[in-house]
C-alpha cells in the first residue's frame, strides 16, 4: 500500500513494529479500503453529473421532476449497512482481544507510567527500579503498562508499538498492553493529551534491547550510586540536586531518577543526544545538560524545575558528571543506536 | 379596531437595532456578530499556522499558542459558525413556512443578545490578558484552579454559560415556531428540507445545551467556589466533565451540520431546476443523524479507558451515522442528475461542499473503528478529520447559503465574480491546509503542539498546510471586498432573483417587508412557489382577507438583561460578588418589567402595506 511509504520506522503507525500496531494498522487498512470505494464511487457520480448535466446556453428546458426512486434508495442504504459489518465485524473482535488483561502474564514486563507535567516515569515493580524518559525494555516479549498521571491528563503514546491510553488521576488506572518486535530500536513516544505549555516536549523513547542488555541494564540501575569524585562537585549535587532527583538509592523519589542519565538518547526528552548535531535541539550528552541546566524555563517552558544557583564550576562539573554517568549495559549491537534524525526516515 | 391607543414609539438608528424584535432584523445582527468572531477565530487559526510552519519555530511563546488554540474553537464554534446559523435560519425560516415573525419575538432578541454579550465577554479575556488556554474541551484538572489559576479558563466557563443561554432560547424559539406558525397547507411533509434542518437542529439543542450548561455550572462552582465535581482528592471524577462535555459536545456537531445540509439541499435544487431527489428519505434521515448523534459521545473517549464493551458499542453506533449521511449525499447527487445544474457562486459552494463533506464523514467511519483511534486520536489525523466536516462542510454549507440568501437578506445580490473568487481561494486554500493533516497524524503527529522537532518529516507539509490557510484567508478578504462592493450599490434584487427560487421565501419581496406576508399565503404542496410557476401563476393564492397586521412592539430590555448578565459575569469572574449581583439585579429587574409592564404590540393597517409597496418599488 502507498500509506506504508510514509513516516518514520521509530514513529508511524503506517509503520507498525509489534503486534498490537499492527493489528491496529490492519483495521485502518480494511477502514481506508472500504472509504476509498466510497470515496470513488460518490466523485465519480458527482463529475459525471456535473459535466453532463450542466446547464448548456440555450437550453432552458425545465428537467423531469422525479420523487426519488424507492430501488436505488434502497440500495445505497443497504450497500453502506453491509460495508459497516464488513469493517464491525474486526473492529469488535480487536477491540476485546485488545483489552486483554495480561498483567498475571508472568513472561510479561510490568511497568507502571506515571505521567507528570512534563516527563514520565516508569516503574518496574518486580524489580524494584524506578526510571524516567526512556522506557529499557526487552525484545519479543510483552510489555504491560498501568498508567497513571500525578498531575493533569496525559496520553501515552509509542506509534509504532501501539496506540494510546490516557494516562487518569488519582486511582483511576488504565492498562494496556503492546508487544516489542523481535529486533532492538529506539521508539519515540509522545505526550497526546494537552497537558500545558511544554505538552508540545513531552516526548520519551522506548528503547528495545536484547535480554542480555536487559539483564545487565537492570542490574545495573539497582548498583550502588556512584557520586562525583571531586568532592566539591559532589557536595553540590547532593545539595543543589538530590533535593528533589535521585540516582541509585540517593536522593528523593518525586521528580525524575537520573541513574544513568549519560546513556538516555535525550535530555528532557527533546534535546537529543548525538555526536553529530544537525538541528537546534541537538548537541553531545554533556552539550545538553549544560543546556538543560543553564535555562529549564527556556526549553521547557513551566515545568517544575527552576533554574538552580550553580557557579561555573559547579555547572561544568555536574554536567560532566552525568554525562559520563552511563550504565554500560548494552550489548555491541546495541552501541552505535541513537534516535537522532533522519538514519530512519523512511 | 383599537390599535390606536397603543401608540408604539418605532425607533430609528441605532436604536432600531438595538430594541428590534423583527426576525429578519435580528438574522443580520446574528450574520454581522457571527462573521465578526468568525474574522477573529481565522486570524487565531492563522497565527497557529504561522507558528507552524516551519520546526521549532519561536514566532509564539506557548502559553500564547494554547491561548490561541482555546479560542480558536470555542470562538469558531460557539461563536463563528453558531451565530451564522440562527442568522439564517432567523432570516429564512419564517419566511419558508409563511409566517409573519418567529414564535417568541422577545425571546428572539434576547437570545441574540445574550449569545453576544458571552461572545464578548469570552474575547474581553483578549484585552485583560487572562486567556482560556485549556483546549475547547477545557478537560480537567487541566482546567482546575489547581493547575490553571488565574481568571483565564472562568472567561471560558462565563462567556459559554451566558452565550448558551442565547443559544437554548433560541433552538426553543425555533422549535416553537415551526410547530405552530406554519401558513395553511404548509404540513411538516411540505416543508423546505432547510426548515427541517433548522427543526431537528433546534430539537438537538433544546437536549444537548442543558448538559453543557450544568456541566459549566460544576465546572464553575468548582472553580468559583471551591467545589469538588471534578477534583479526585476531595472525591471528584474528571471522567465526568469528558462525559458530560461530549454529552453535549457530540450532538453539537450535528447542531452545527445538520442545517448546512438543509442549505445544500435547497441550493442543489434550486440550481439543478429539480425537485430534490428522496425528499422523504431527506427528512428521515435527518432525524434519524439527529437521534443517533446523541448516540456516539464516548467515541471521543476511546483512550480514555472505558473498557472494551463500552468501545465496541460506540464504535458500531458511530458506523451507523454513515448509512443516514451516505442517503443524504446520494440523494444530492441524484438531485442534479438529470437536472439542469448552473454554477453559480452558492452552487460551486454546495458542489465543493459534497465531495469535501464526504472526504471528511469516511475519515470519521475510520474514526469510529476504535483500535486504530487508539492511533488516530488526539494526532493531526483528527484535526483534519474535524476540519474537514466543519470548514469543508459546514463553512462551505455557510457561504453557500449566505450567497443563496443574500439577496433576499439585504436587497442586493453579492457580485458573482467575485463569489467565484471566494470559493476558489477557499476551496483550494482548504485542501492544501488539511488534506496534508491526516498524514501529519499518520506519522505520528500529535495535535495542539506548538512546535515539533527537526527531522521528523513534518517540516513539508506543515509549510503546505500554512500557504493552504494564507490562500482561505485570501477567499475571506475577497468576499469581504464582496460584501463592501455589494453593500455601496442599491437595493434593487427582485423577488426571485436567482429565477429558479422553489420555496416560499422567493415568491416575496427581496428584502421582506416588516410584516413578511400581507396576507398569509395557501400552500398547495412541496416547492410551493415552484408550483405556483410552474402552473403559470406569478404568486401564491392568499389564505386570508387583507386586514391589519399585529406586530411585537421593540424593546430594550433584552439589550439592558444581556448587558446585566455580562456585568454579573465580569463580577464572577474577579470574584467581586458585589459587581455580580448588582448585574444580576439589573437582569432580574428587567424580567420584572418584562413580566409587570402591559405591552400588545401595534398594528399596521392595509393602507400603510400599501403605502410601504409603493414606497419600496419606488425606491
Amino acid at each position: 500500500m502507498l500509506l506504508s511509504a510514509c513516516g518514520r520506522a521509530d514513529l508511524s503507525p503506517l509503520n507498525p513494529q509489534g503486534s498490537v500496531a499492527k493489528e491496529q494498522l490492519d483495521i485502518m487498512k480494511i477502514s481506508i479500503s472500504i472509504m476509498m470505494l466510497v470515496v470513488a464511487v460518490v466523485f465519480t457520480i458527482a463529475i459525471i453529473a456535473l459535466i453532463r448535466f450542466r446547464r448548456r446556453p440555450g437550453n432552458d428546458g425545465i428537467p423531469v421532476q422525479v420523487e426519488g426512486n424507492h430501488k436505488l434508495e434502497i440500495v445505497w442504504t443497504v450497500i453502506p449497512l453491509i460495508l459497516l459489518v464488513i469493517l464491525g465485524v474486526p473492529t469488535v473482535q480487536t477491540v476485546f482481544a485488545q483489552a486483554q488483561d495480561h498483567s498475571d502474564d508472568e513472561n510479561a514486563v510490568f511497568i507502571k507510567v506515571t505521567a507528570h507535567q512534563y516527563w514520565w516515569e516508569f516503574e518496574y515493580p518486580d524489580e524494584g527500579i524506578v526510571t524516567a524518559q526512556e522506557m529499557v525494555v526487552p525484545k519479543n516479549r510483552r510489555i504491560v503498562i498501568e498508567a497513571k498521571t500525578a498531575d493533569v491528563l496525559h496520553s501515552f503514546w509509542v506509534p509504532a508499538l501501539a496506540g494510546k491510553i490516557d494516562t487518569n488521576p488519582a486511582g483511576n488506572v488504565n492498562r494496556m498492553y503492546f508487544e516489542t518486535p523481535d529486533k532492538t530500536g529506539i521508539f519515540l513516544g509522545k505526550c497526546a493529551e494537552l497537558c500545558g505549555p511544554s505538552h508540545a516536549l513531552m516526548d520519551f523513547k522506548v528503547k528495545v534491547v536484547d535480554d542480555q542488555s536487559y539483564a545487565n541494564w537492570i542490574a545495573a540501575m539497582k548498583a550502588p550510586a556512584v557520586l562525583p569524585e571531586d568532592p566539591a562537585i559532589a557536595e553540590a549535587f547532593q545539595k543543589k540536586c538530590l533535593s528533589c532527583h535521585a540516582v541509585g538509592e540517593l536522593g528523593g523519589p518525586v521528580y525524575p531518577n537520573l541513574t544513568g542519565i549519560g546513556d538516555r538518547e535525550t535530555v528532557a526528552g527533546i534535546l537529543v543526544n548525538t555526536d553529530n548535531p544537525k538541528y537546534k535541539n541537538e548537541g553531545s550528552v554533556y552539550e545538553n545538560i549544560y543546556r538543560w541546566l543553564e535555562d529549564p524555563q527556556g526549553i521547557k517552558p513551566g515545568n517544575l524545575m527552576p533554574k538552580v544557583e550553580l557557579t561555573q564550576e559547579e555547572l561544568e562539573g555536574i554536567s560532566r558528571y552525568l554525562a559520563d554517568y552511563k550504565l554500560n549495559y548494552e550489548s555491541e549491537e546495541l552501541r552505535n543506536n541513537d534516535a537522532t534524525s533522519d538514519k530512519e526516515e523512511r | 379596531m383599537a390599535h390606536g391607543s397603543h401608540a408604539v414609539k418605532r425607533y430609528t438608528g441605532i436604536m432600531d437595532w438595538l430594541t428590534t424584535v423583527d426576525h429578519k432584523k435580528i438574522g443580520i445582527l446574528y450574520l454581522i456578530s457571527g462573521g465578526f468572531f468568525f474574522l477573529i477565530g481565522g486570524l487565531e487559526a492563522l497565527l497557529i499556522r504561522i507558528q507552524l510552519w516551519k520546526p521549532l519555530n519561536d514566532a509564539i511563546s506557548p502559553d500564547f499558542f494554547n491561548e490561541l488554540i482555546t479560542m480558536h474553537g470555542t470562538t469558531m464554534i460557539f461563536l463563528g459558525v453558531m451565530p451564522v446559523i440562527f442568522g439564517l435560519m432567523n432570516a429564512v425560516v419564517p419566511l419558508q413556512i409563511g409566517a409573519r415573525d418567529v414564535a417568541f419575538p422577545f425571546l428572539n432578541a434576547l437570545g441574540f443578545w445574550t449569545f453576544f454579550f458571552g461572545g464578548v465577554l469570552l474575547n474581553v479575556s483578549w484585552i485583560t490578558g487572562h486567556v482560556p488556554d485549556a483546549g475547547w474541551t477545557s478537560y480537567v484538572p487541566l482546567a482546575s484552579t489547581t493547575f490553571s489559576d488565574g481568571p483565564g479558563v472562568d472567561y471560558y466557563v462565563l462567556g459559554l454559560q451566558i452565550s448558551g443561554i442565547g443559544s437554548l432560547l433560541g433552538g426553543i424559539n425555533f422549535l416553537v415556531t415551526i410547530i405552530n406558525m406554519r401558513a395553511p397547507g404548509m404540513s411538516f411533509m411540505r416543508m423546505p428540507m432547510f426548515t427541517w434542518a433548522s427543526f431537528v437542529t433546534s430539537m438537538l439543542i433544546l437536549l444537548a445545551f442543558p448538559a453543557l450548561t450544568v456541566g459549566l455550572v460544576a465546572l464553575m462552582f468548582d472553580r468559583l467556589f471551591e467545589g469538588n465535581f471534578f477534583d479526585p482528592s476531595a472525591g471528584g471524577n474528571i471522567m465526568l466533565w469528558e462525559h458530560i462535555f461530549w454529552i453535549f459536545g457530540h450532538p453539537e456537531v450535528y447542531i452545527l451540520i445538520l442545517p448546512a445540509f438543509g442549505i445544500i439541499s435547497e441550493v442543489v435544487s434550486t440550481f439543478s431546476r429539480k425537485r430534490l431527489f428522496g425528499y422523504s428519505s431527506m427528512v428521515f434521515a435527518t432525524v434519524l443523524i439527529g437521534f443517533l448523534g446523541f448516540m456516539v459521545w464516548a467515541h471521543h473517549m476511546f483512550t480514555s479507558g472505558l473498557g472494551p464493551v463500552a468501545n465496541a458499542l460506540f464504535s458500531i453506533a458511530t458506523m451507523l451515522i454513515a448509512v443516514p449521511t451516505g442517503i443524504k449525499v446520494f440523494n444530492w447527487l441524484f438531485t442534479m442528475w438529470g437536472g439542469s445544474i448552473k454554477f453559480t457562486s452558492p452552487m460551486l459552494f454546495a458542489v465543493g461542499f459534497i465531495p469535501t463533506f464526504v472526504m471528511g464523514g469516511v475519515t470519521g467511519v475510520m474514526l469510529a473503528a476504535a483500535p486504530a483511534d487508539y492511533q488516530y486520536h488526539d494526532s493531526y489525523f483528527v484535526v483534519g478529520h474535524f476540519h474537514y466536516t466543519i470548514v469543508g462542510g459546514l463553512v462551505s454549507g455557510l457561504f453557500a447559503g449566505v450567497h443563496y440568501w443574500w439577496p433576499k437578506i439585504f436587497g442586493r445580490q453579492l457580485n458573482e465574480t467575485l463569489g467565484k473568487l471566494t470559493f476558489w481561494f477557499f476551496i483550494i486554500g482548504f485542501h492544501m491546509t488539511f488534506f496534508v493533516h491526516h498524514f501529519l497524524g499518520l506519522m505520528g503527529m500529535q495535535r495542539r503542539i506548538f512546535t515539533y522537532l527537526d527531522g521528523m518529516g513534518f517540516n513539508e507539509m506543515n509549510l503546505i498546510s500554512t500557504i493552504g490557510a494564507m490562500l482561505m484567508g485570501v477567499g475571506v478578504i475577497c468576499f469581504l471586498i464582496n460584501v463592501i462592493v455589494t453593500t455601496a450599490k442599491p437595493a434593487t434584487a427582485a423577488n426571485d432573483p436567482w429565477e429558479d427560487g422553489r420555496t416560499l421565501e422567493w415568491a416575496i419581496s427581496s428584502p421582506a417587508p416588516e410584516y413578511n406576508f400581507a396576507q398569509l399565503p395557501l400552500i398547495r404542496g412541496y416547492d410551493c412557489y415552484w408550483k405556483e410557476k410552474m402552473e403559470g401563476n406569478k404568486t401564491l393564492q392568499p389564505a386570508e382577507p387583507l386586514g391589519p397586521i399585529h406586530m411585537p412592539s421593540p424593546s430594550i430590555l433584552p439589550f439592558i438583561m444581556s448587558v446585566g448578565l455580562f456585568i454579573a459575569g465580569f463580577g464572577f469572574i474577579y470574584h467581586q460578588h458585589i459587581v455580580a449581583a448588582i448585574g444580576l439585579a439589573i437582569t432580574l429587574i428587567c424580567m420584572f418589567l418584562r413580566s409587570v409592564i402591559e405591552d400588545h404590540g401595534f398594528h399596521i393597517e392595509p393602507d400603510e402595506m400599501k403605502a410601504n409597496a409603493k414606497e419600496v418599488k419606488a425606491s
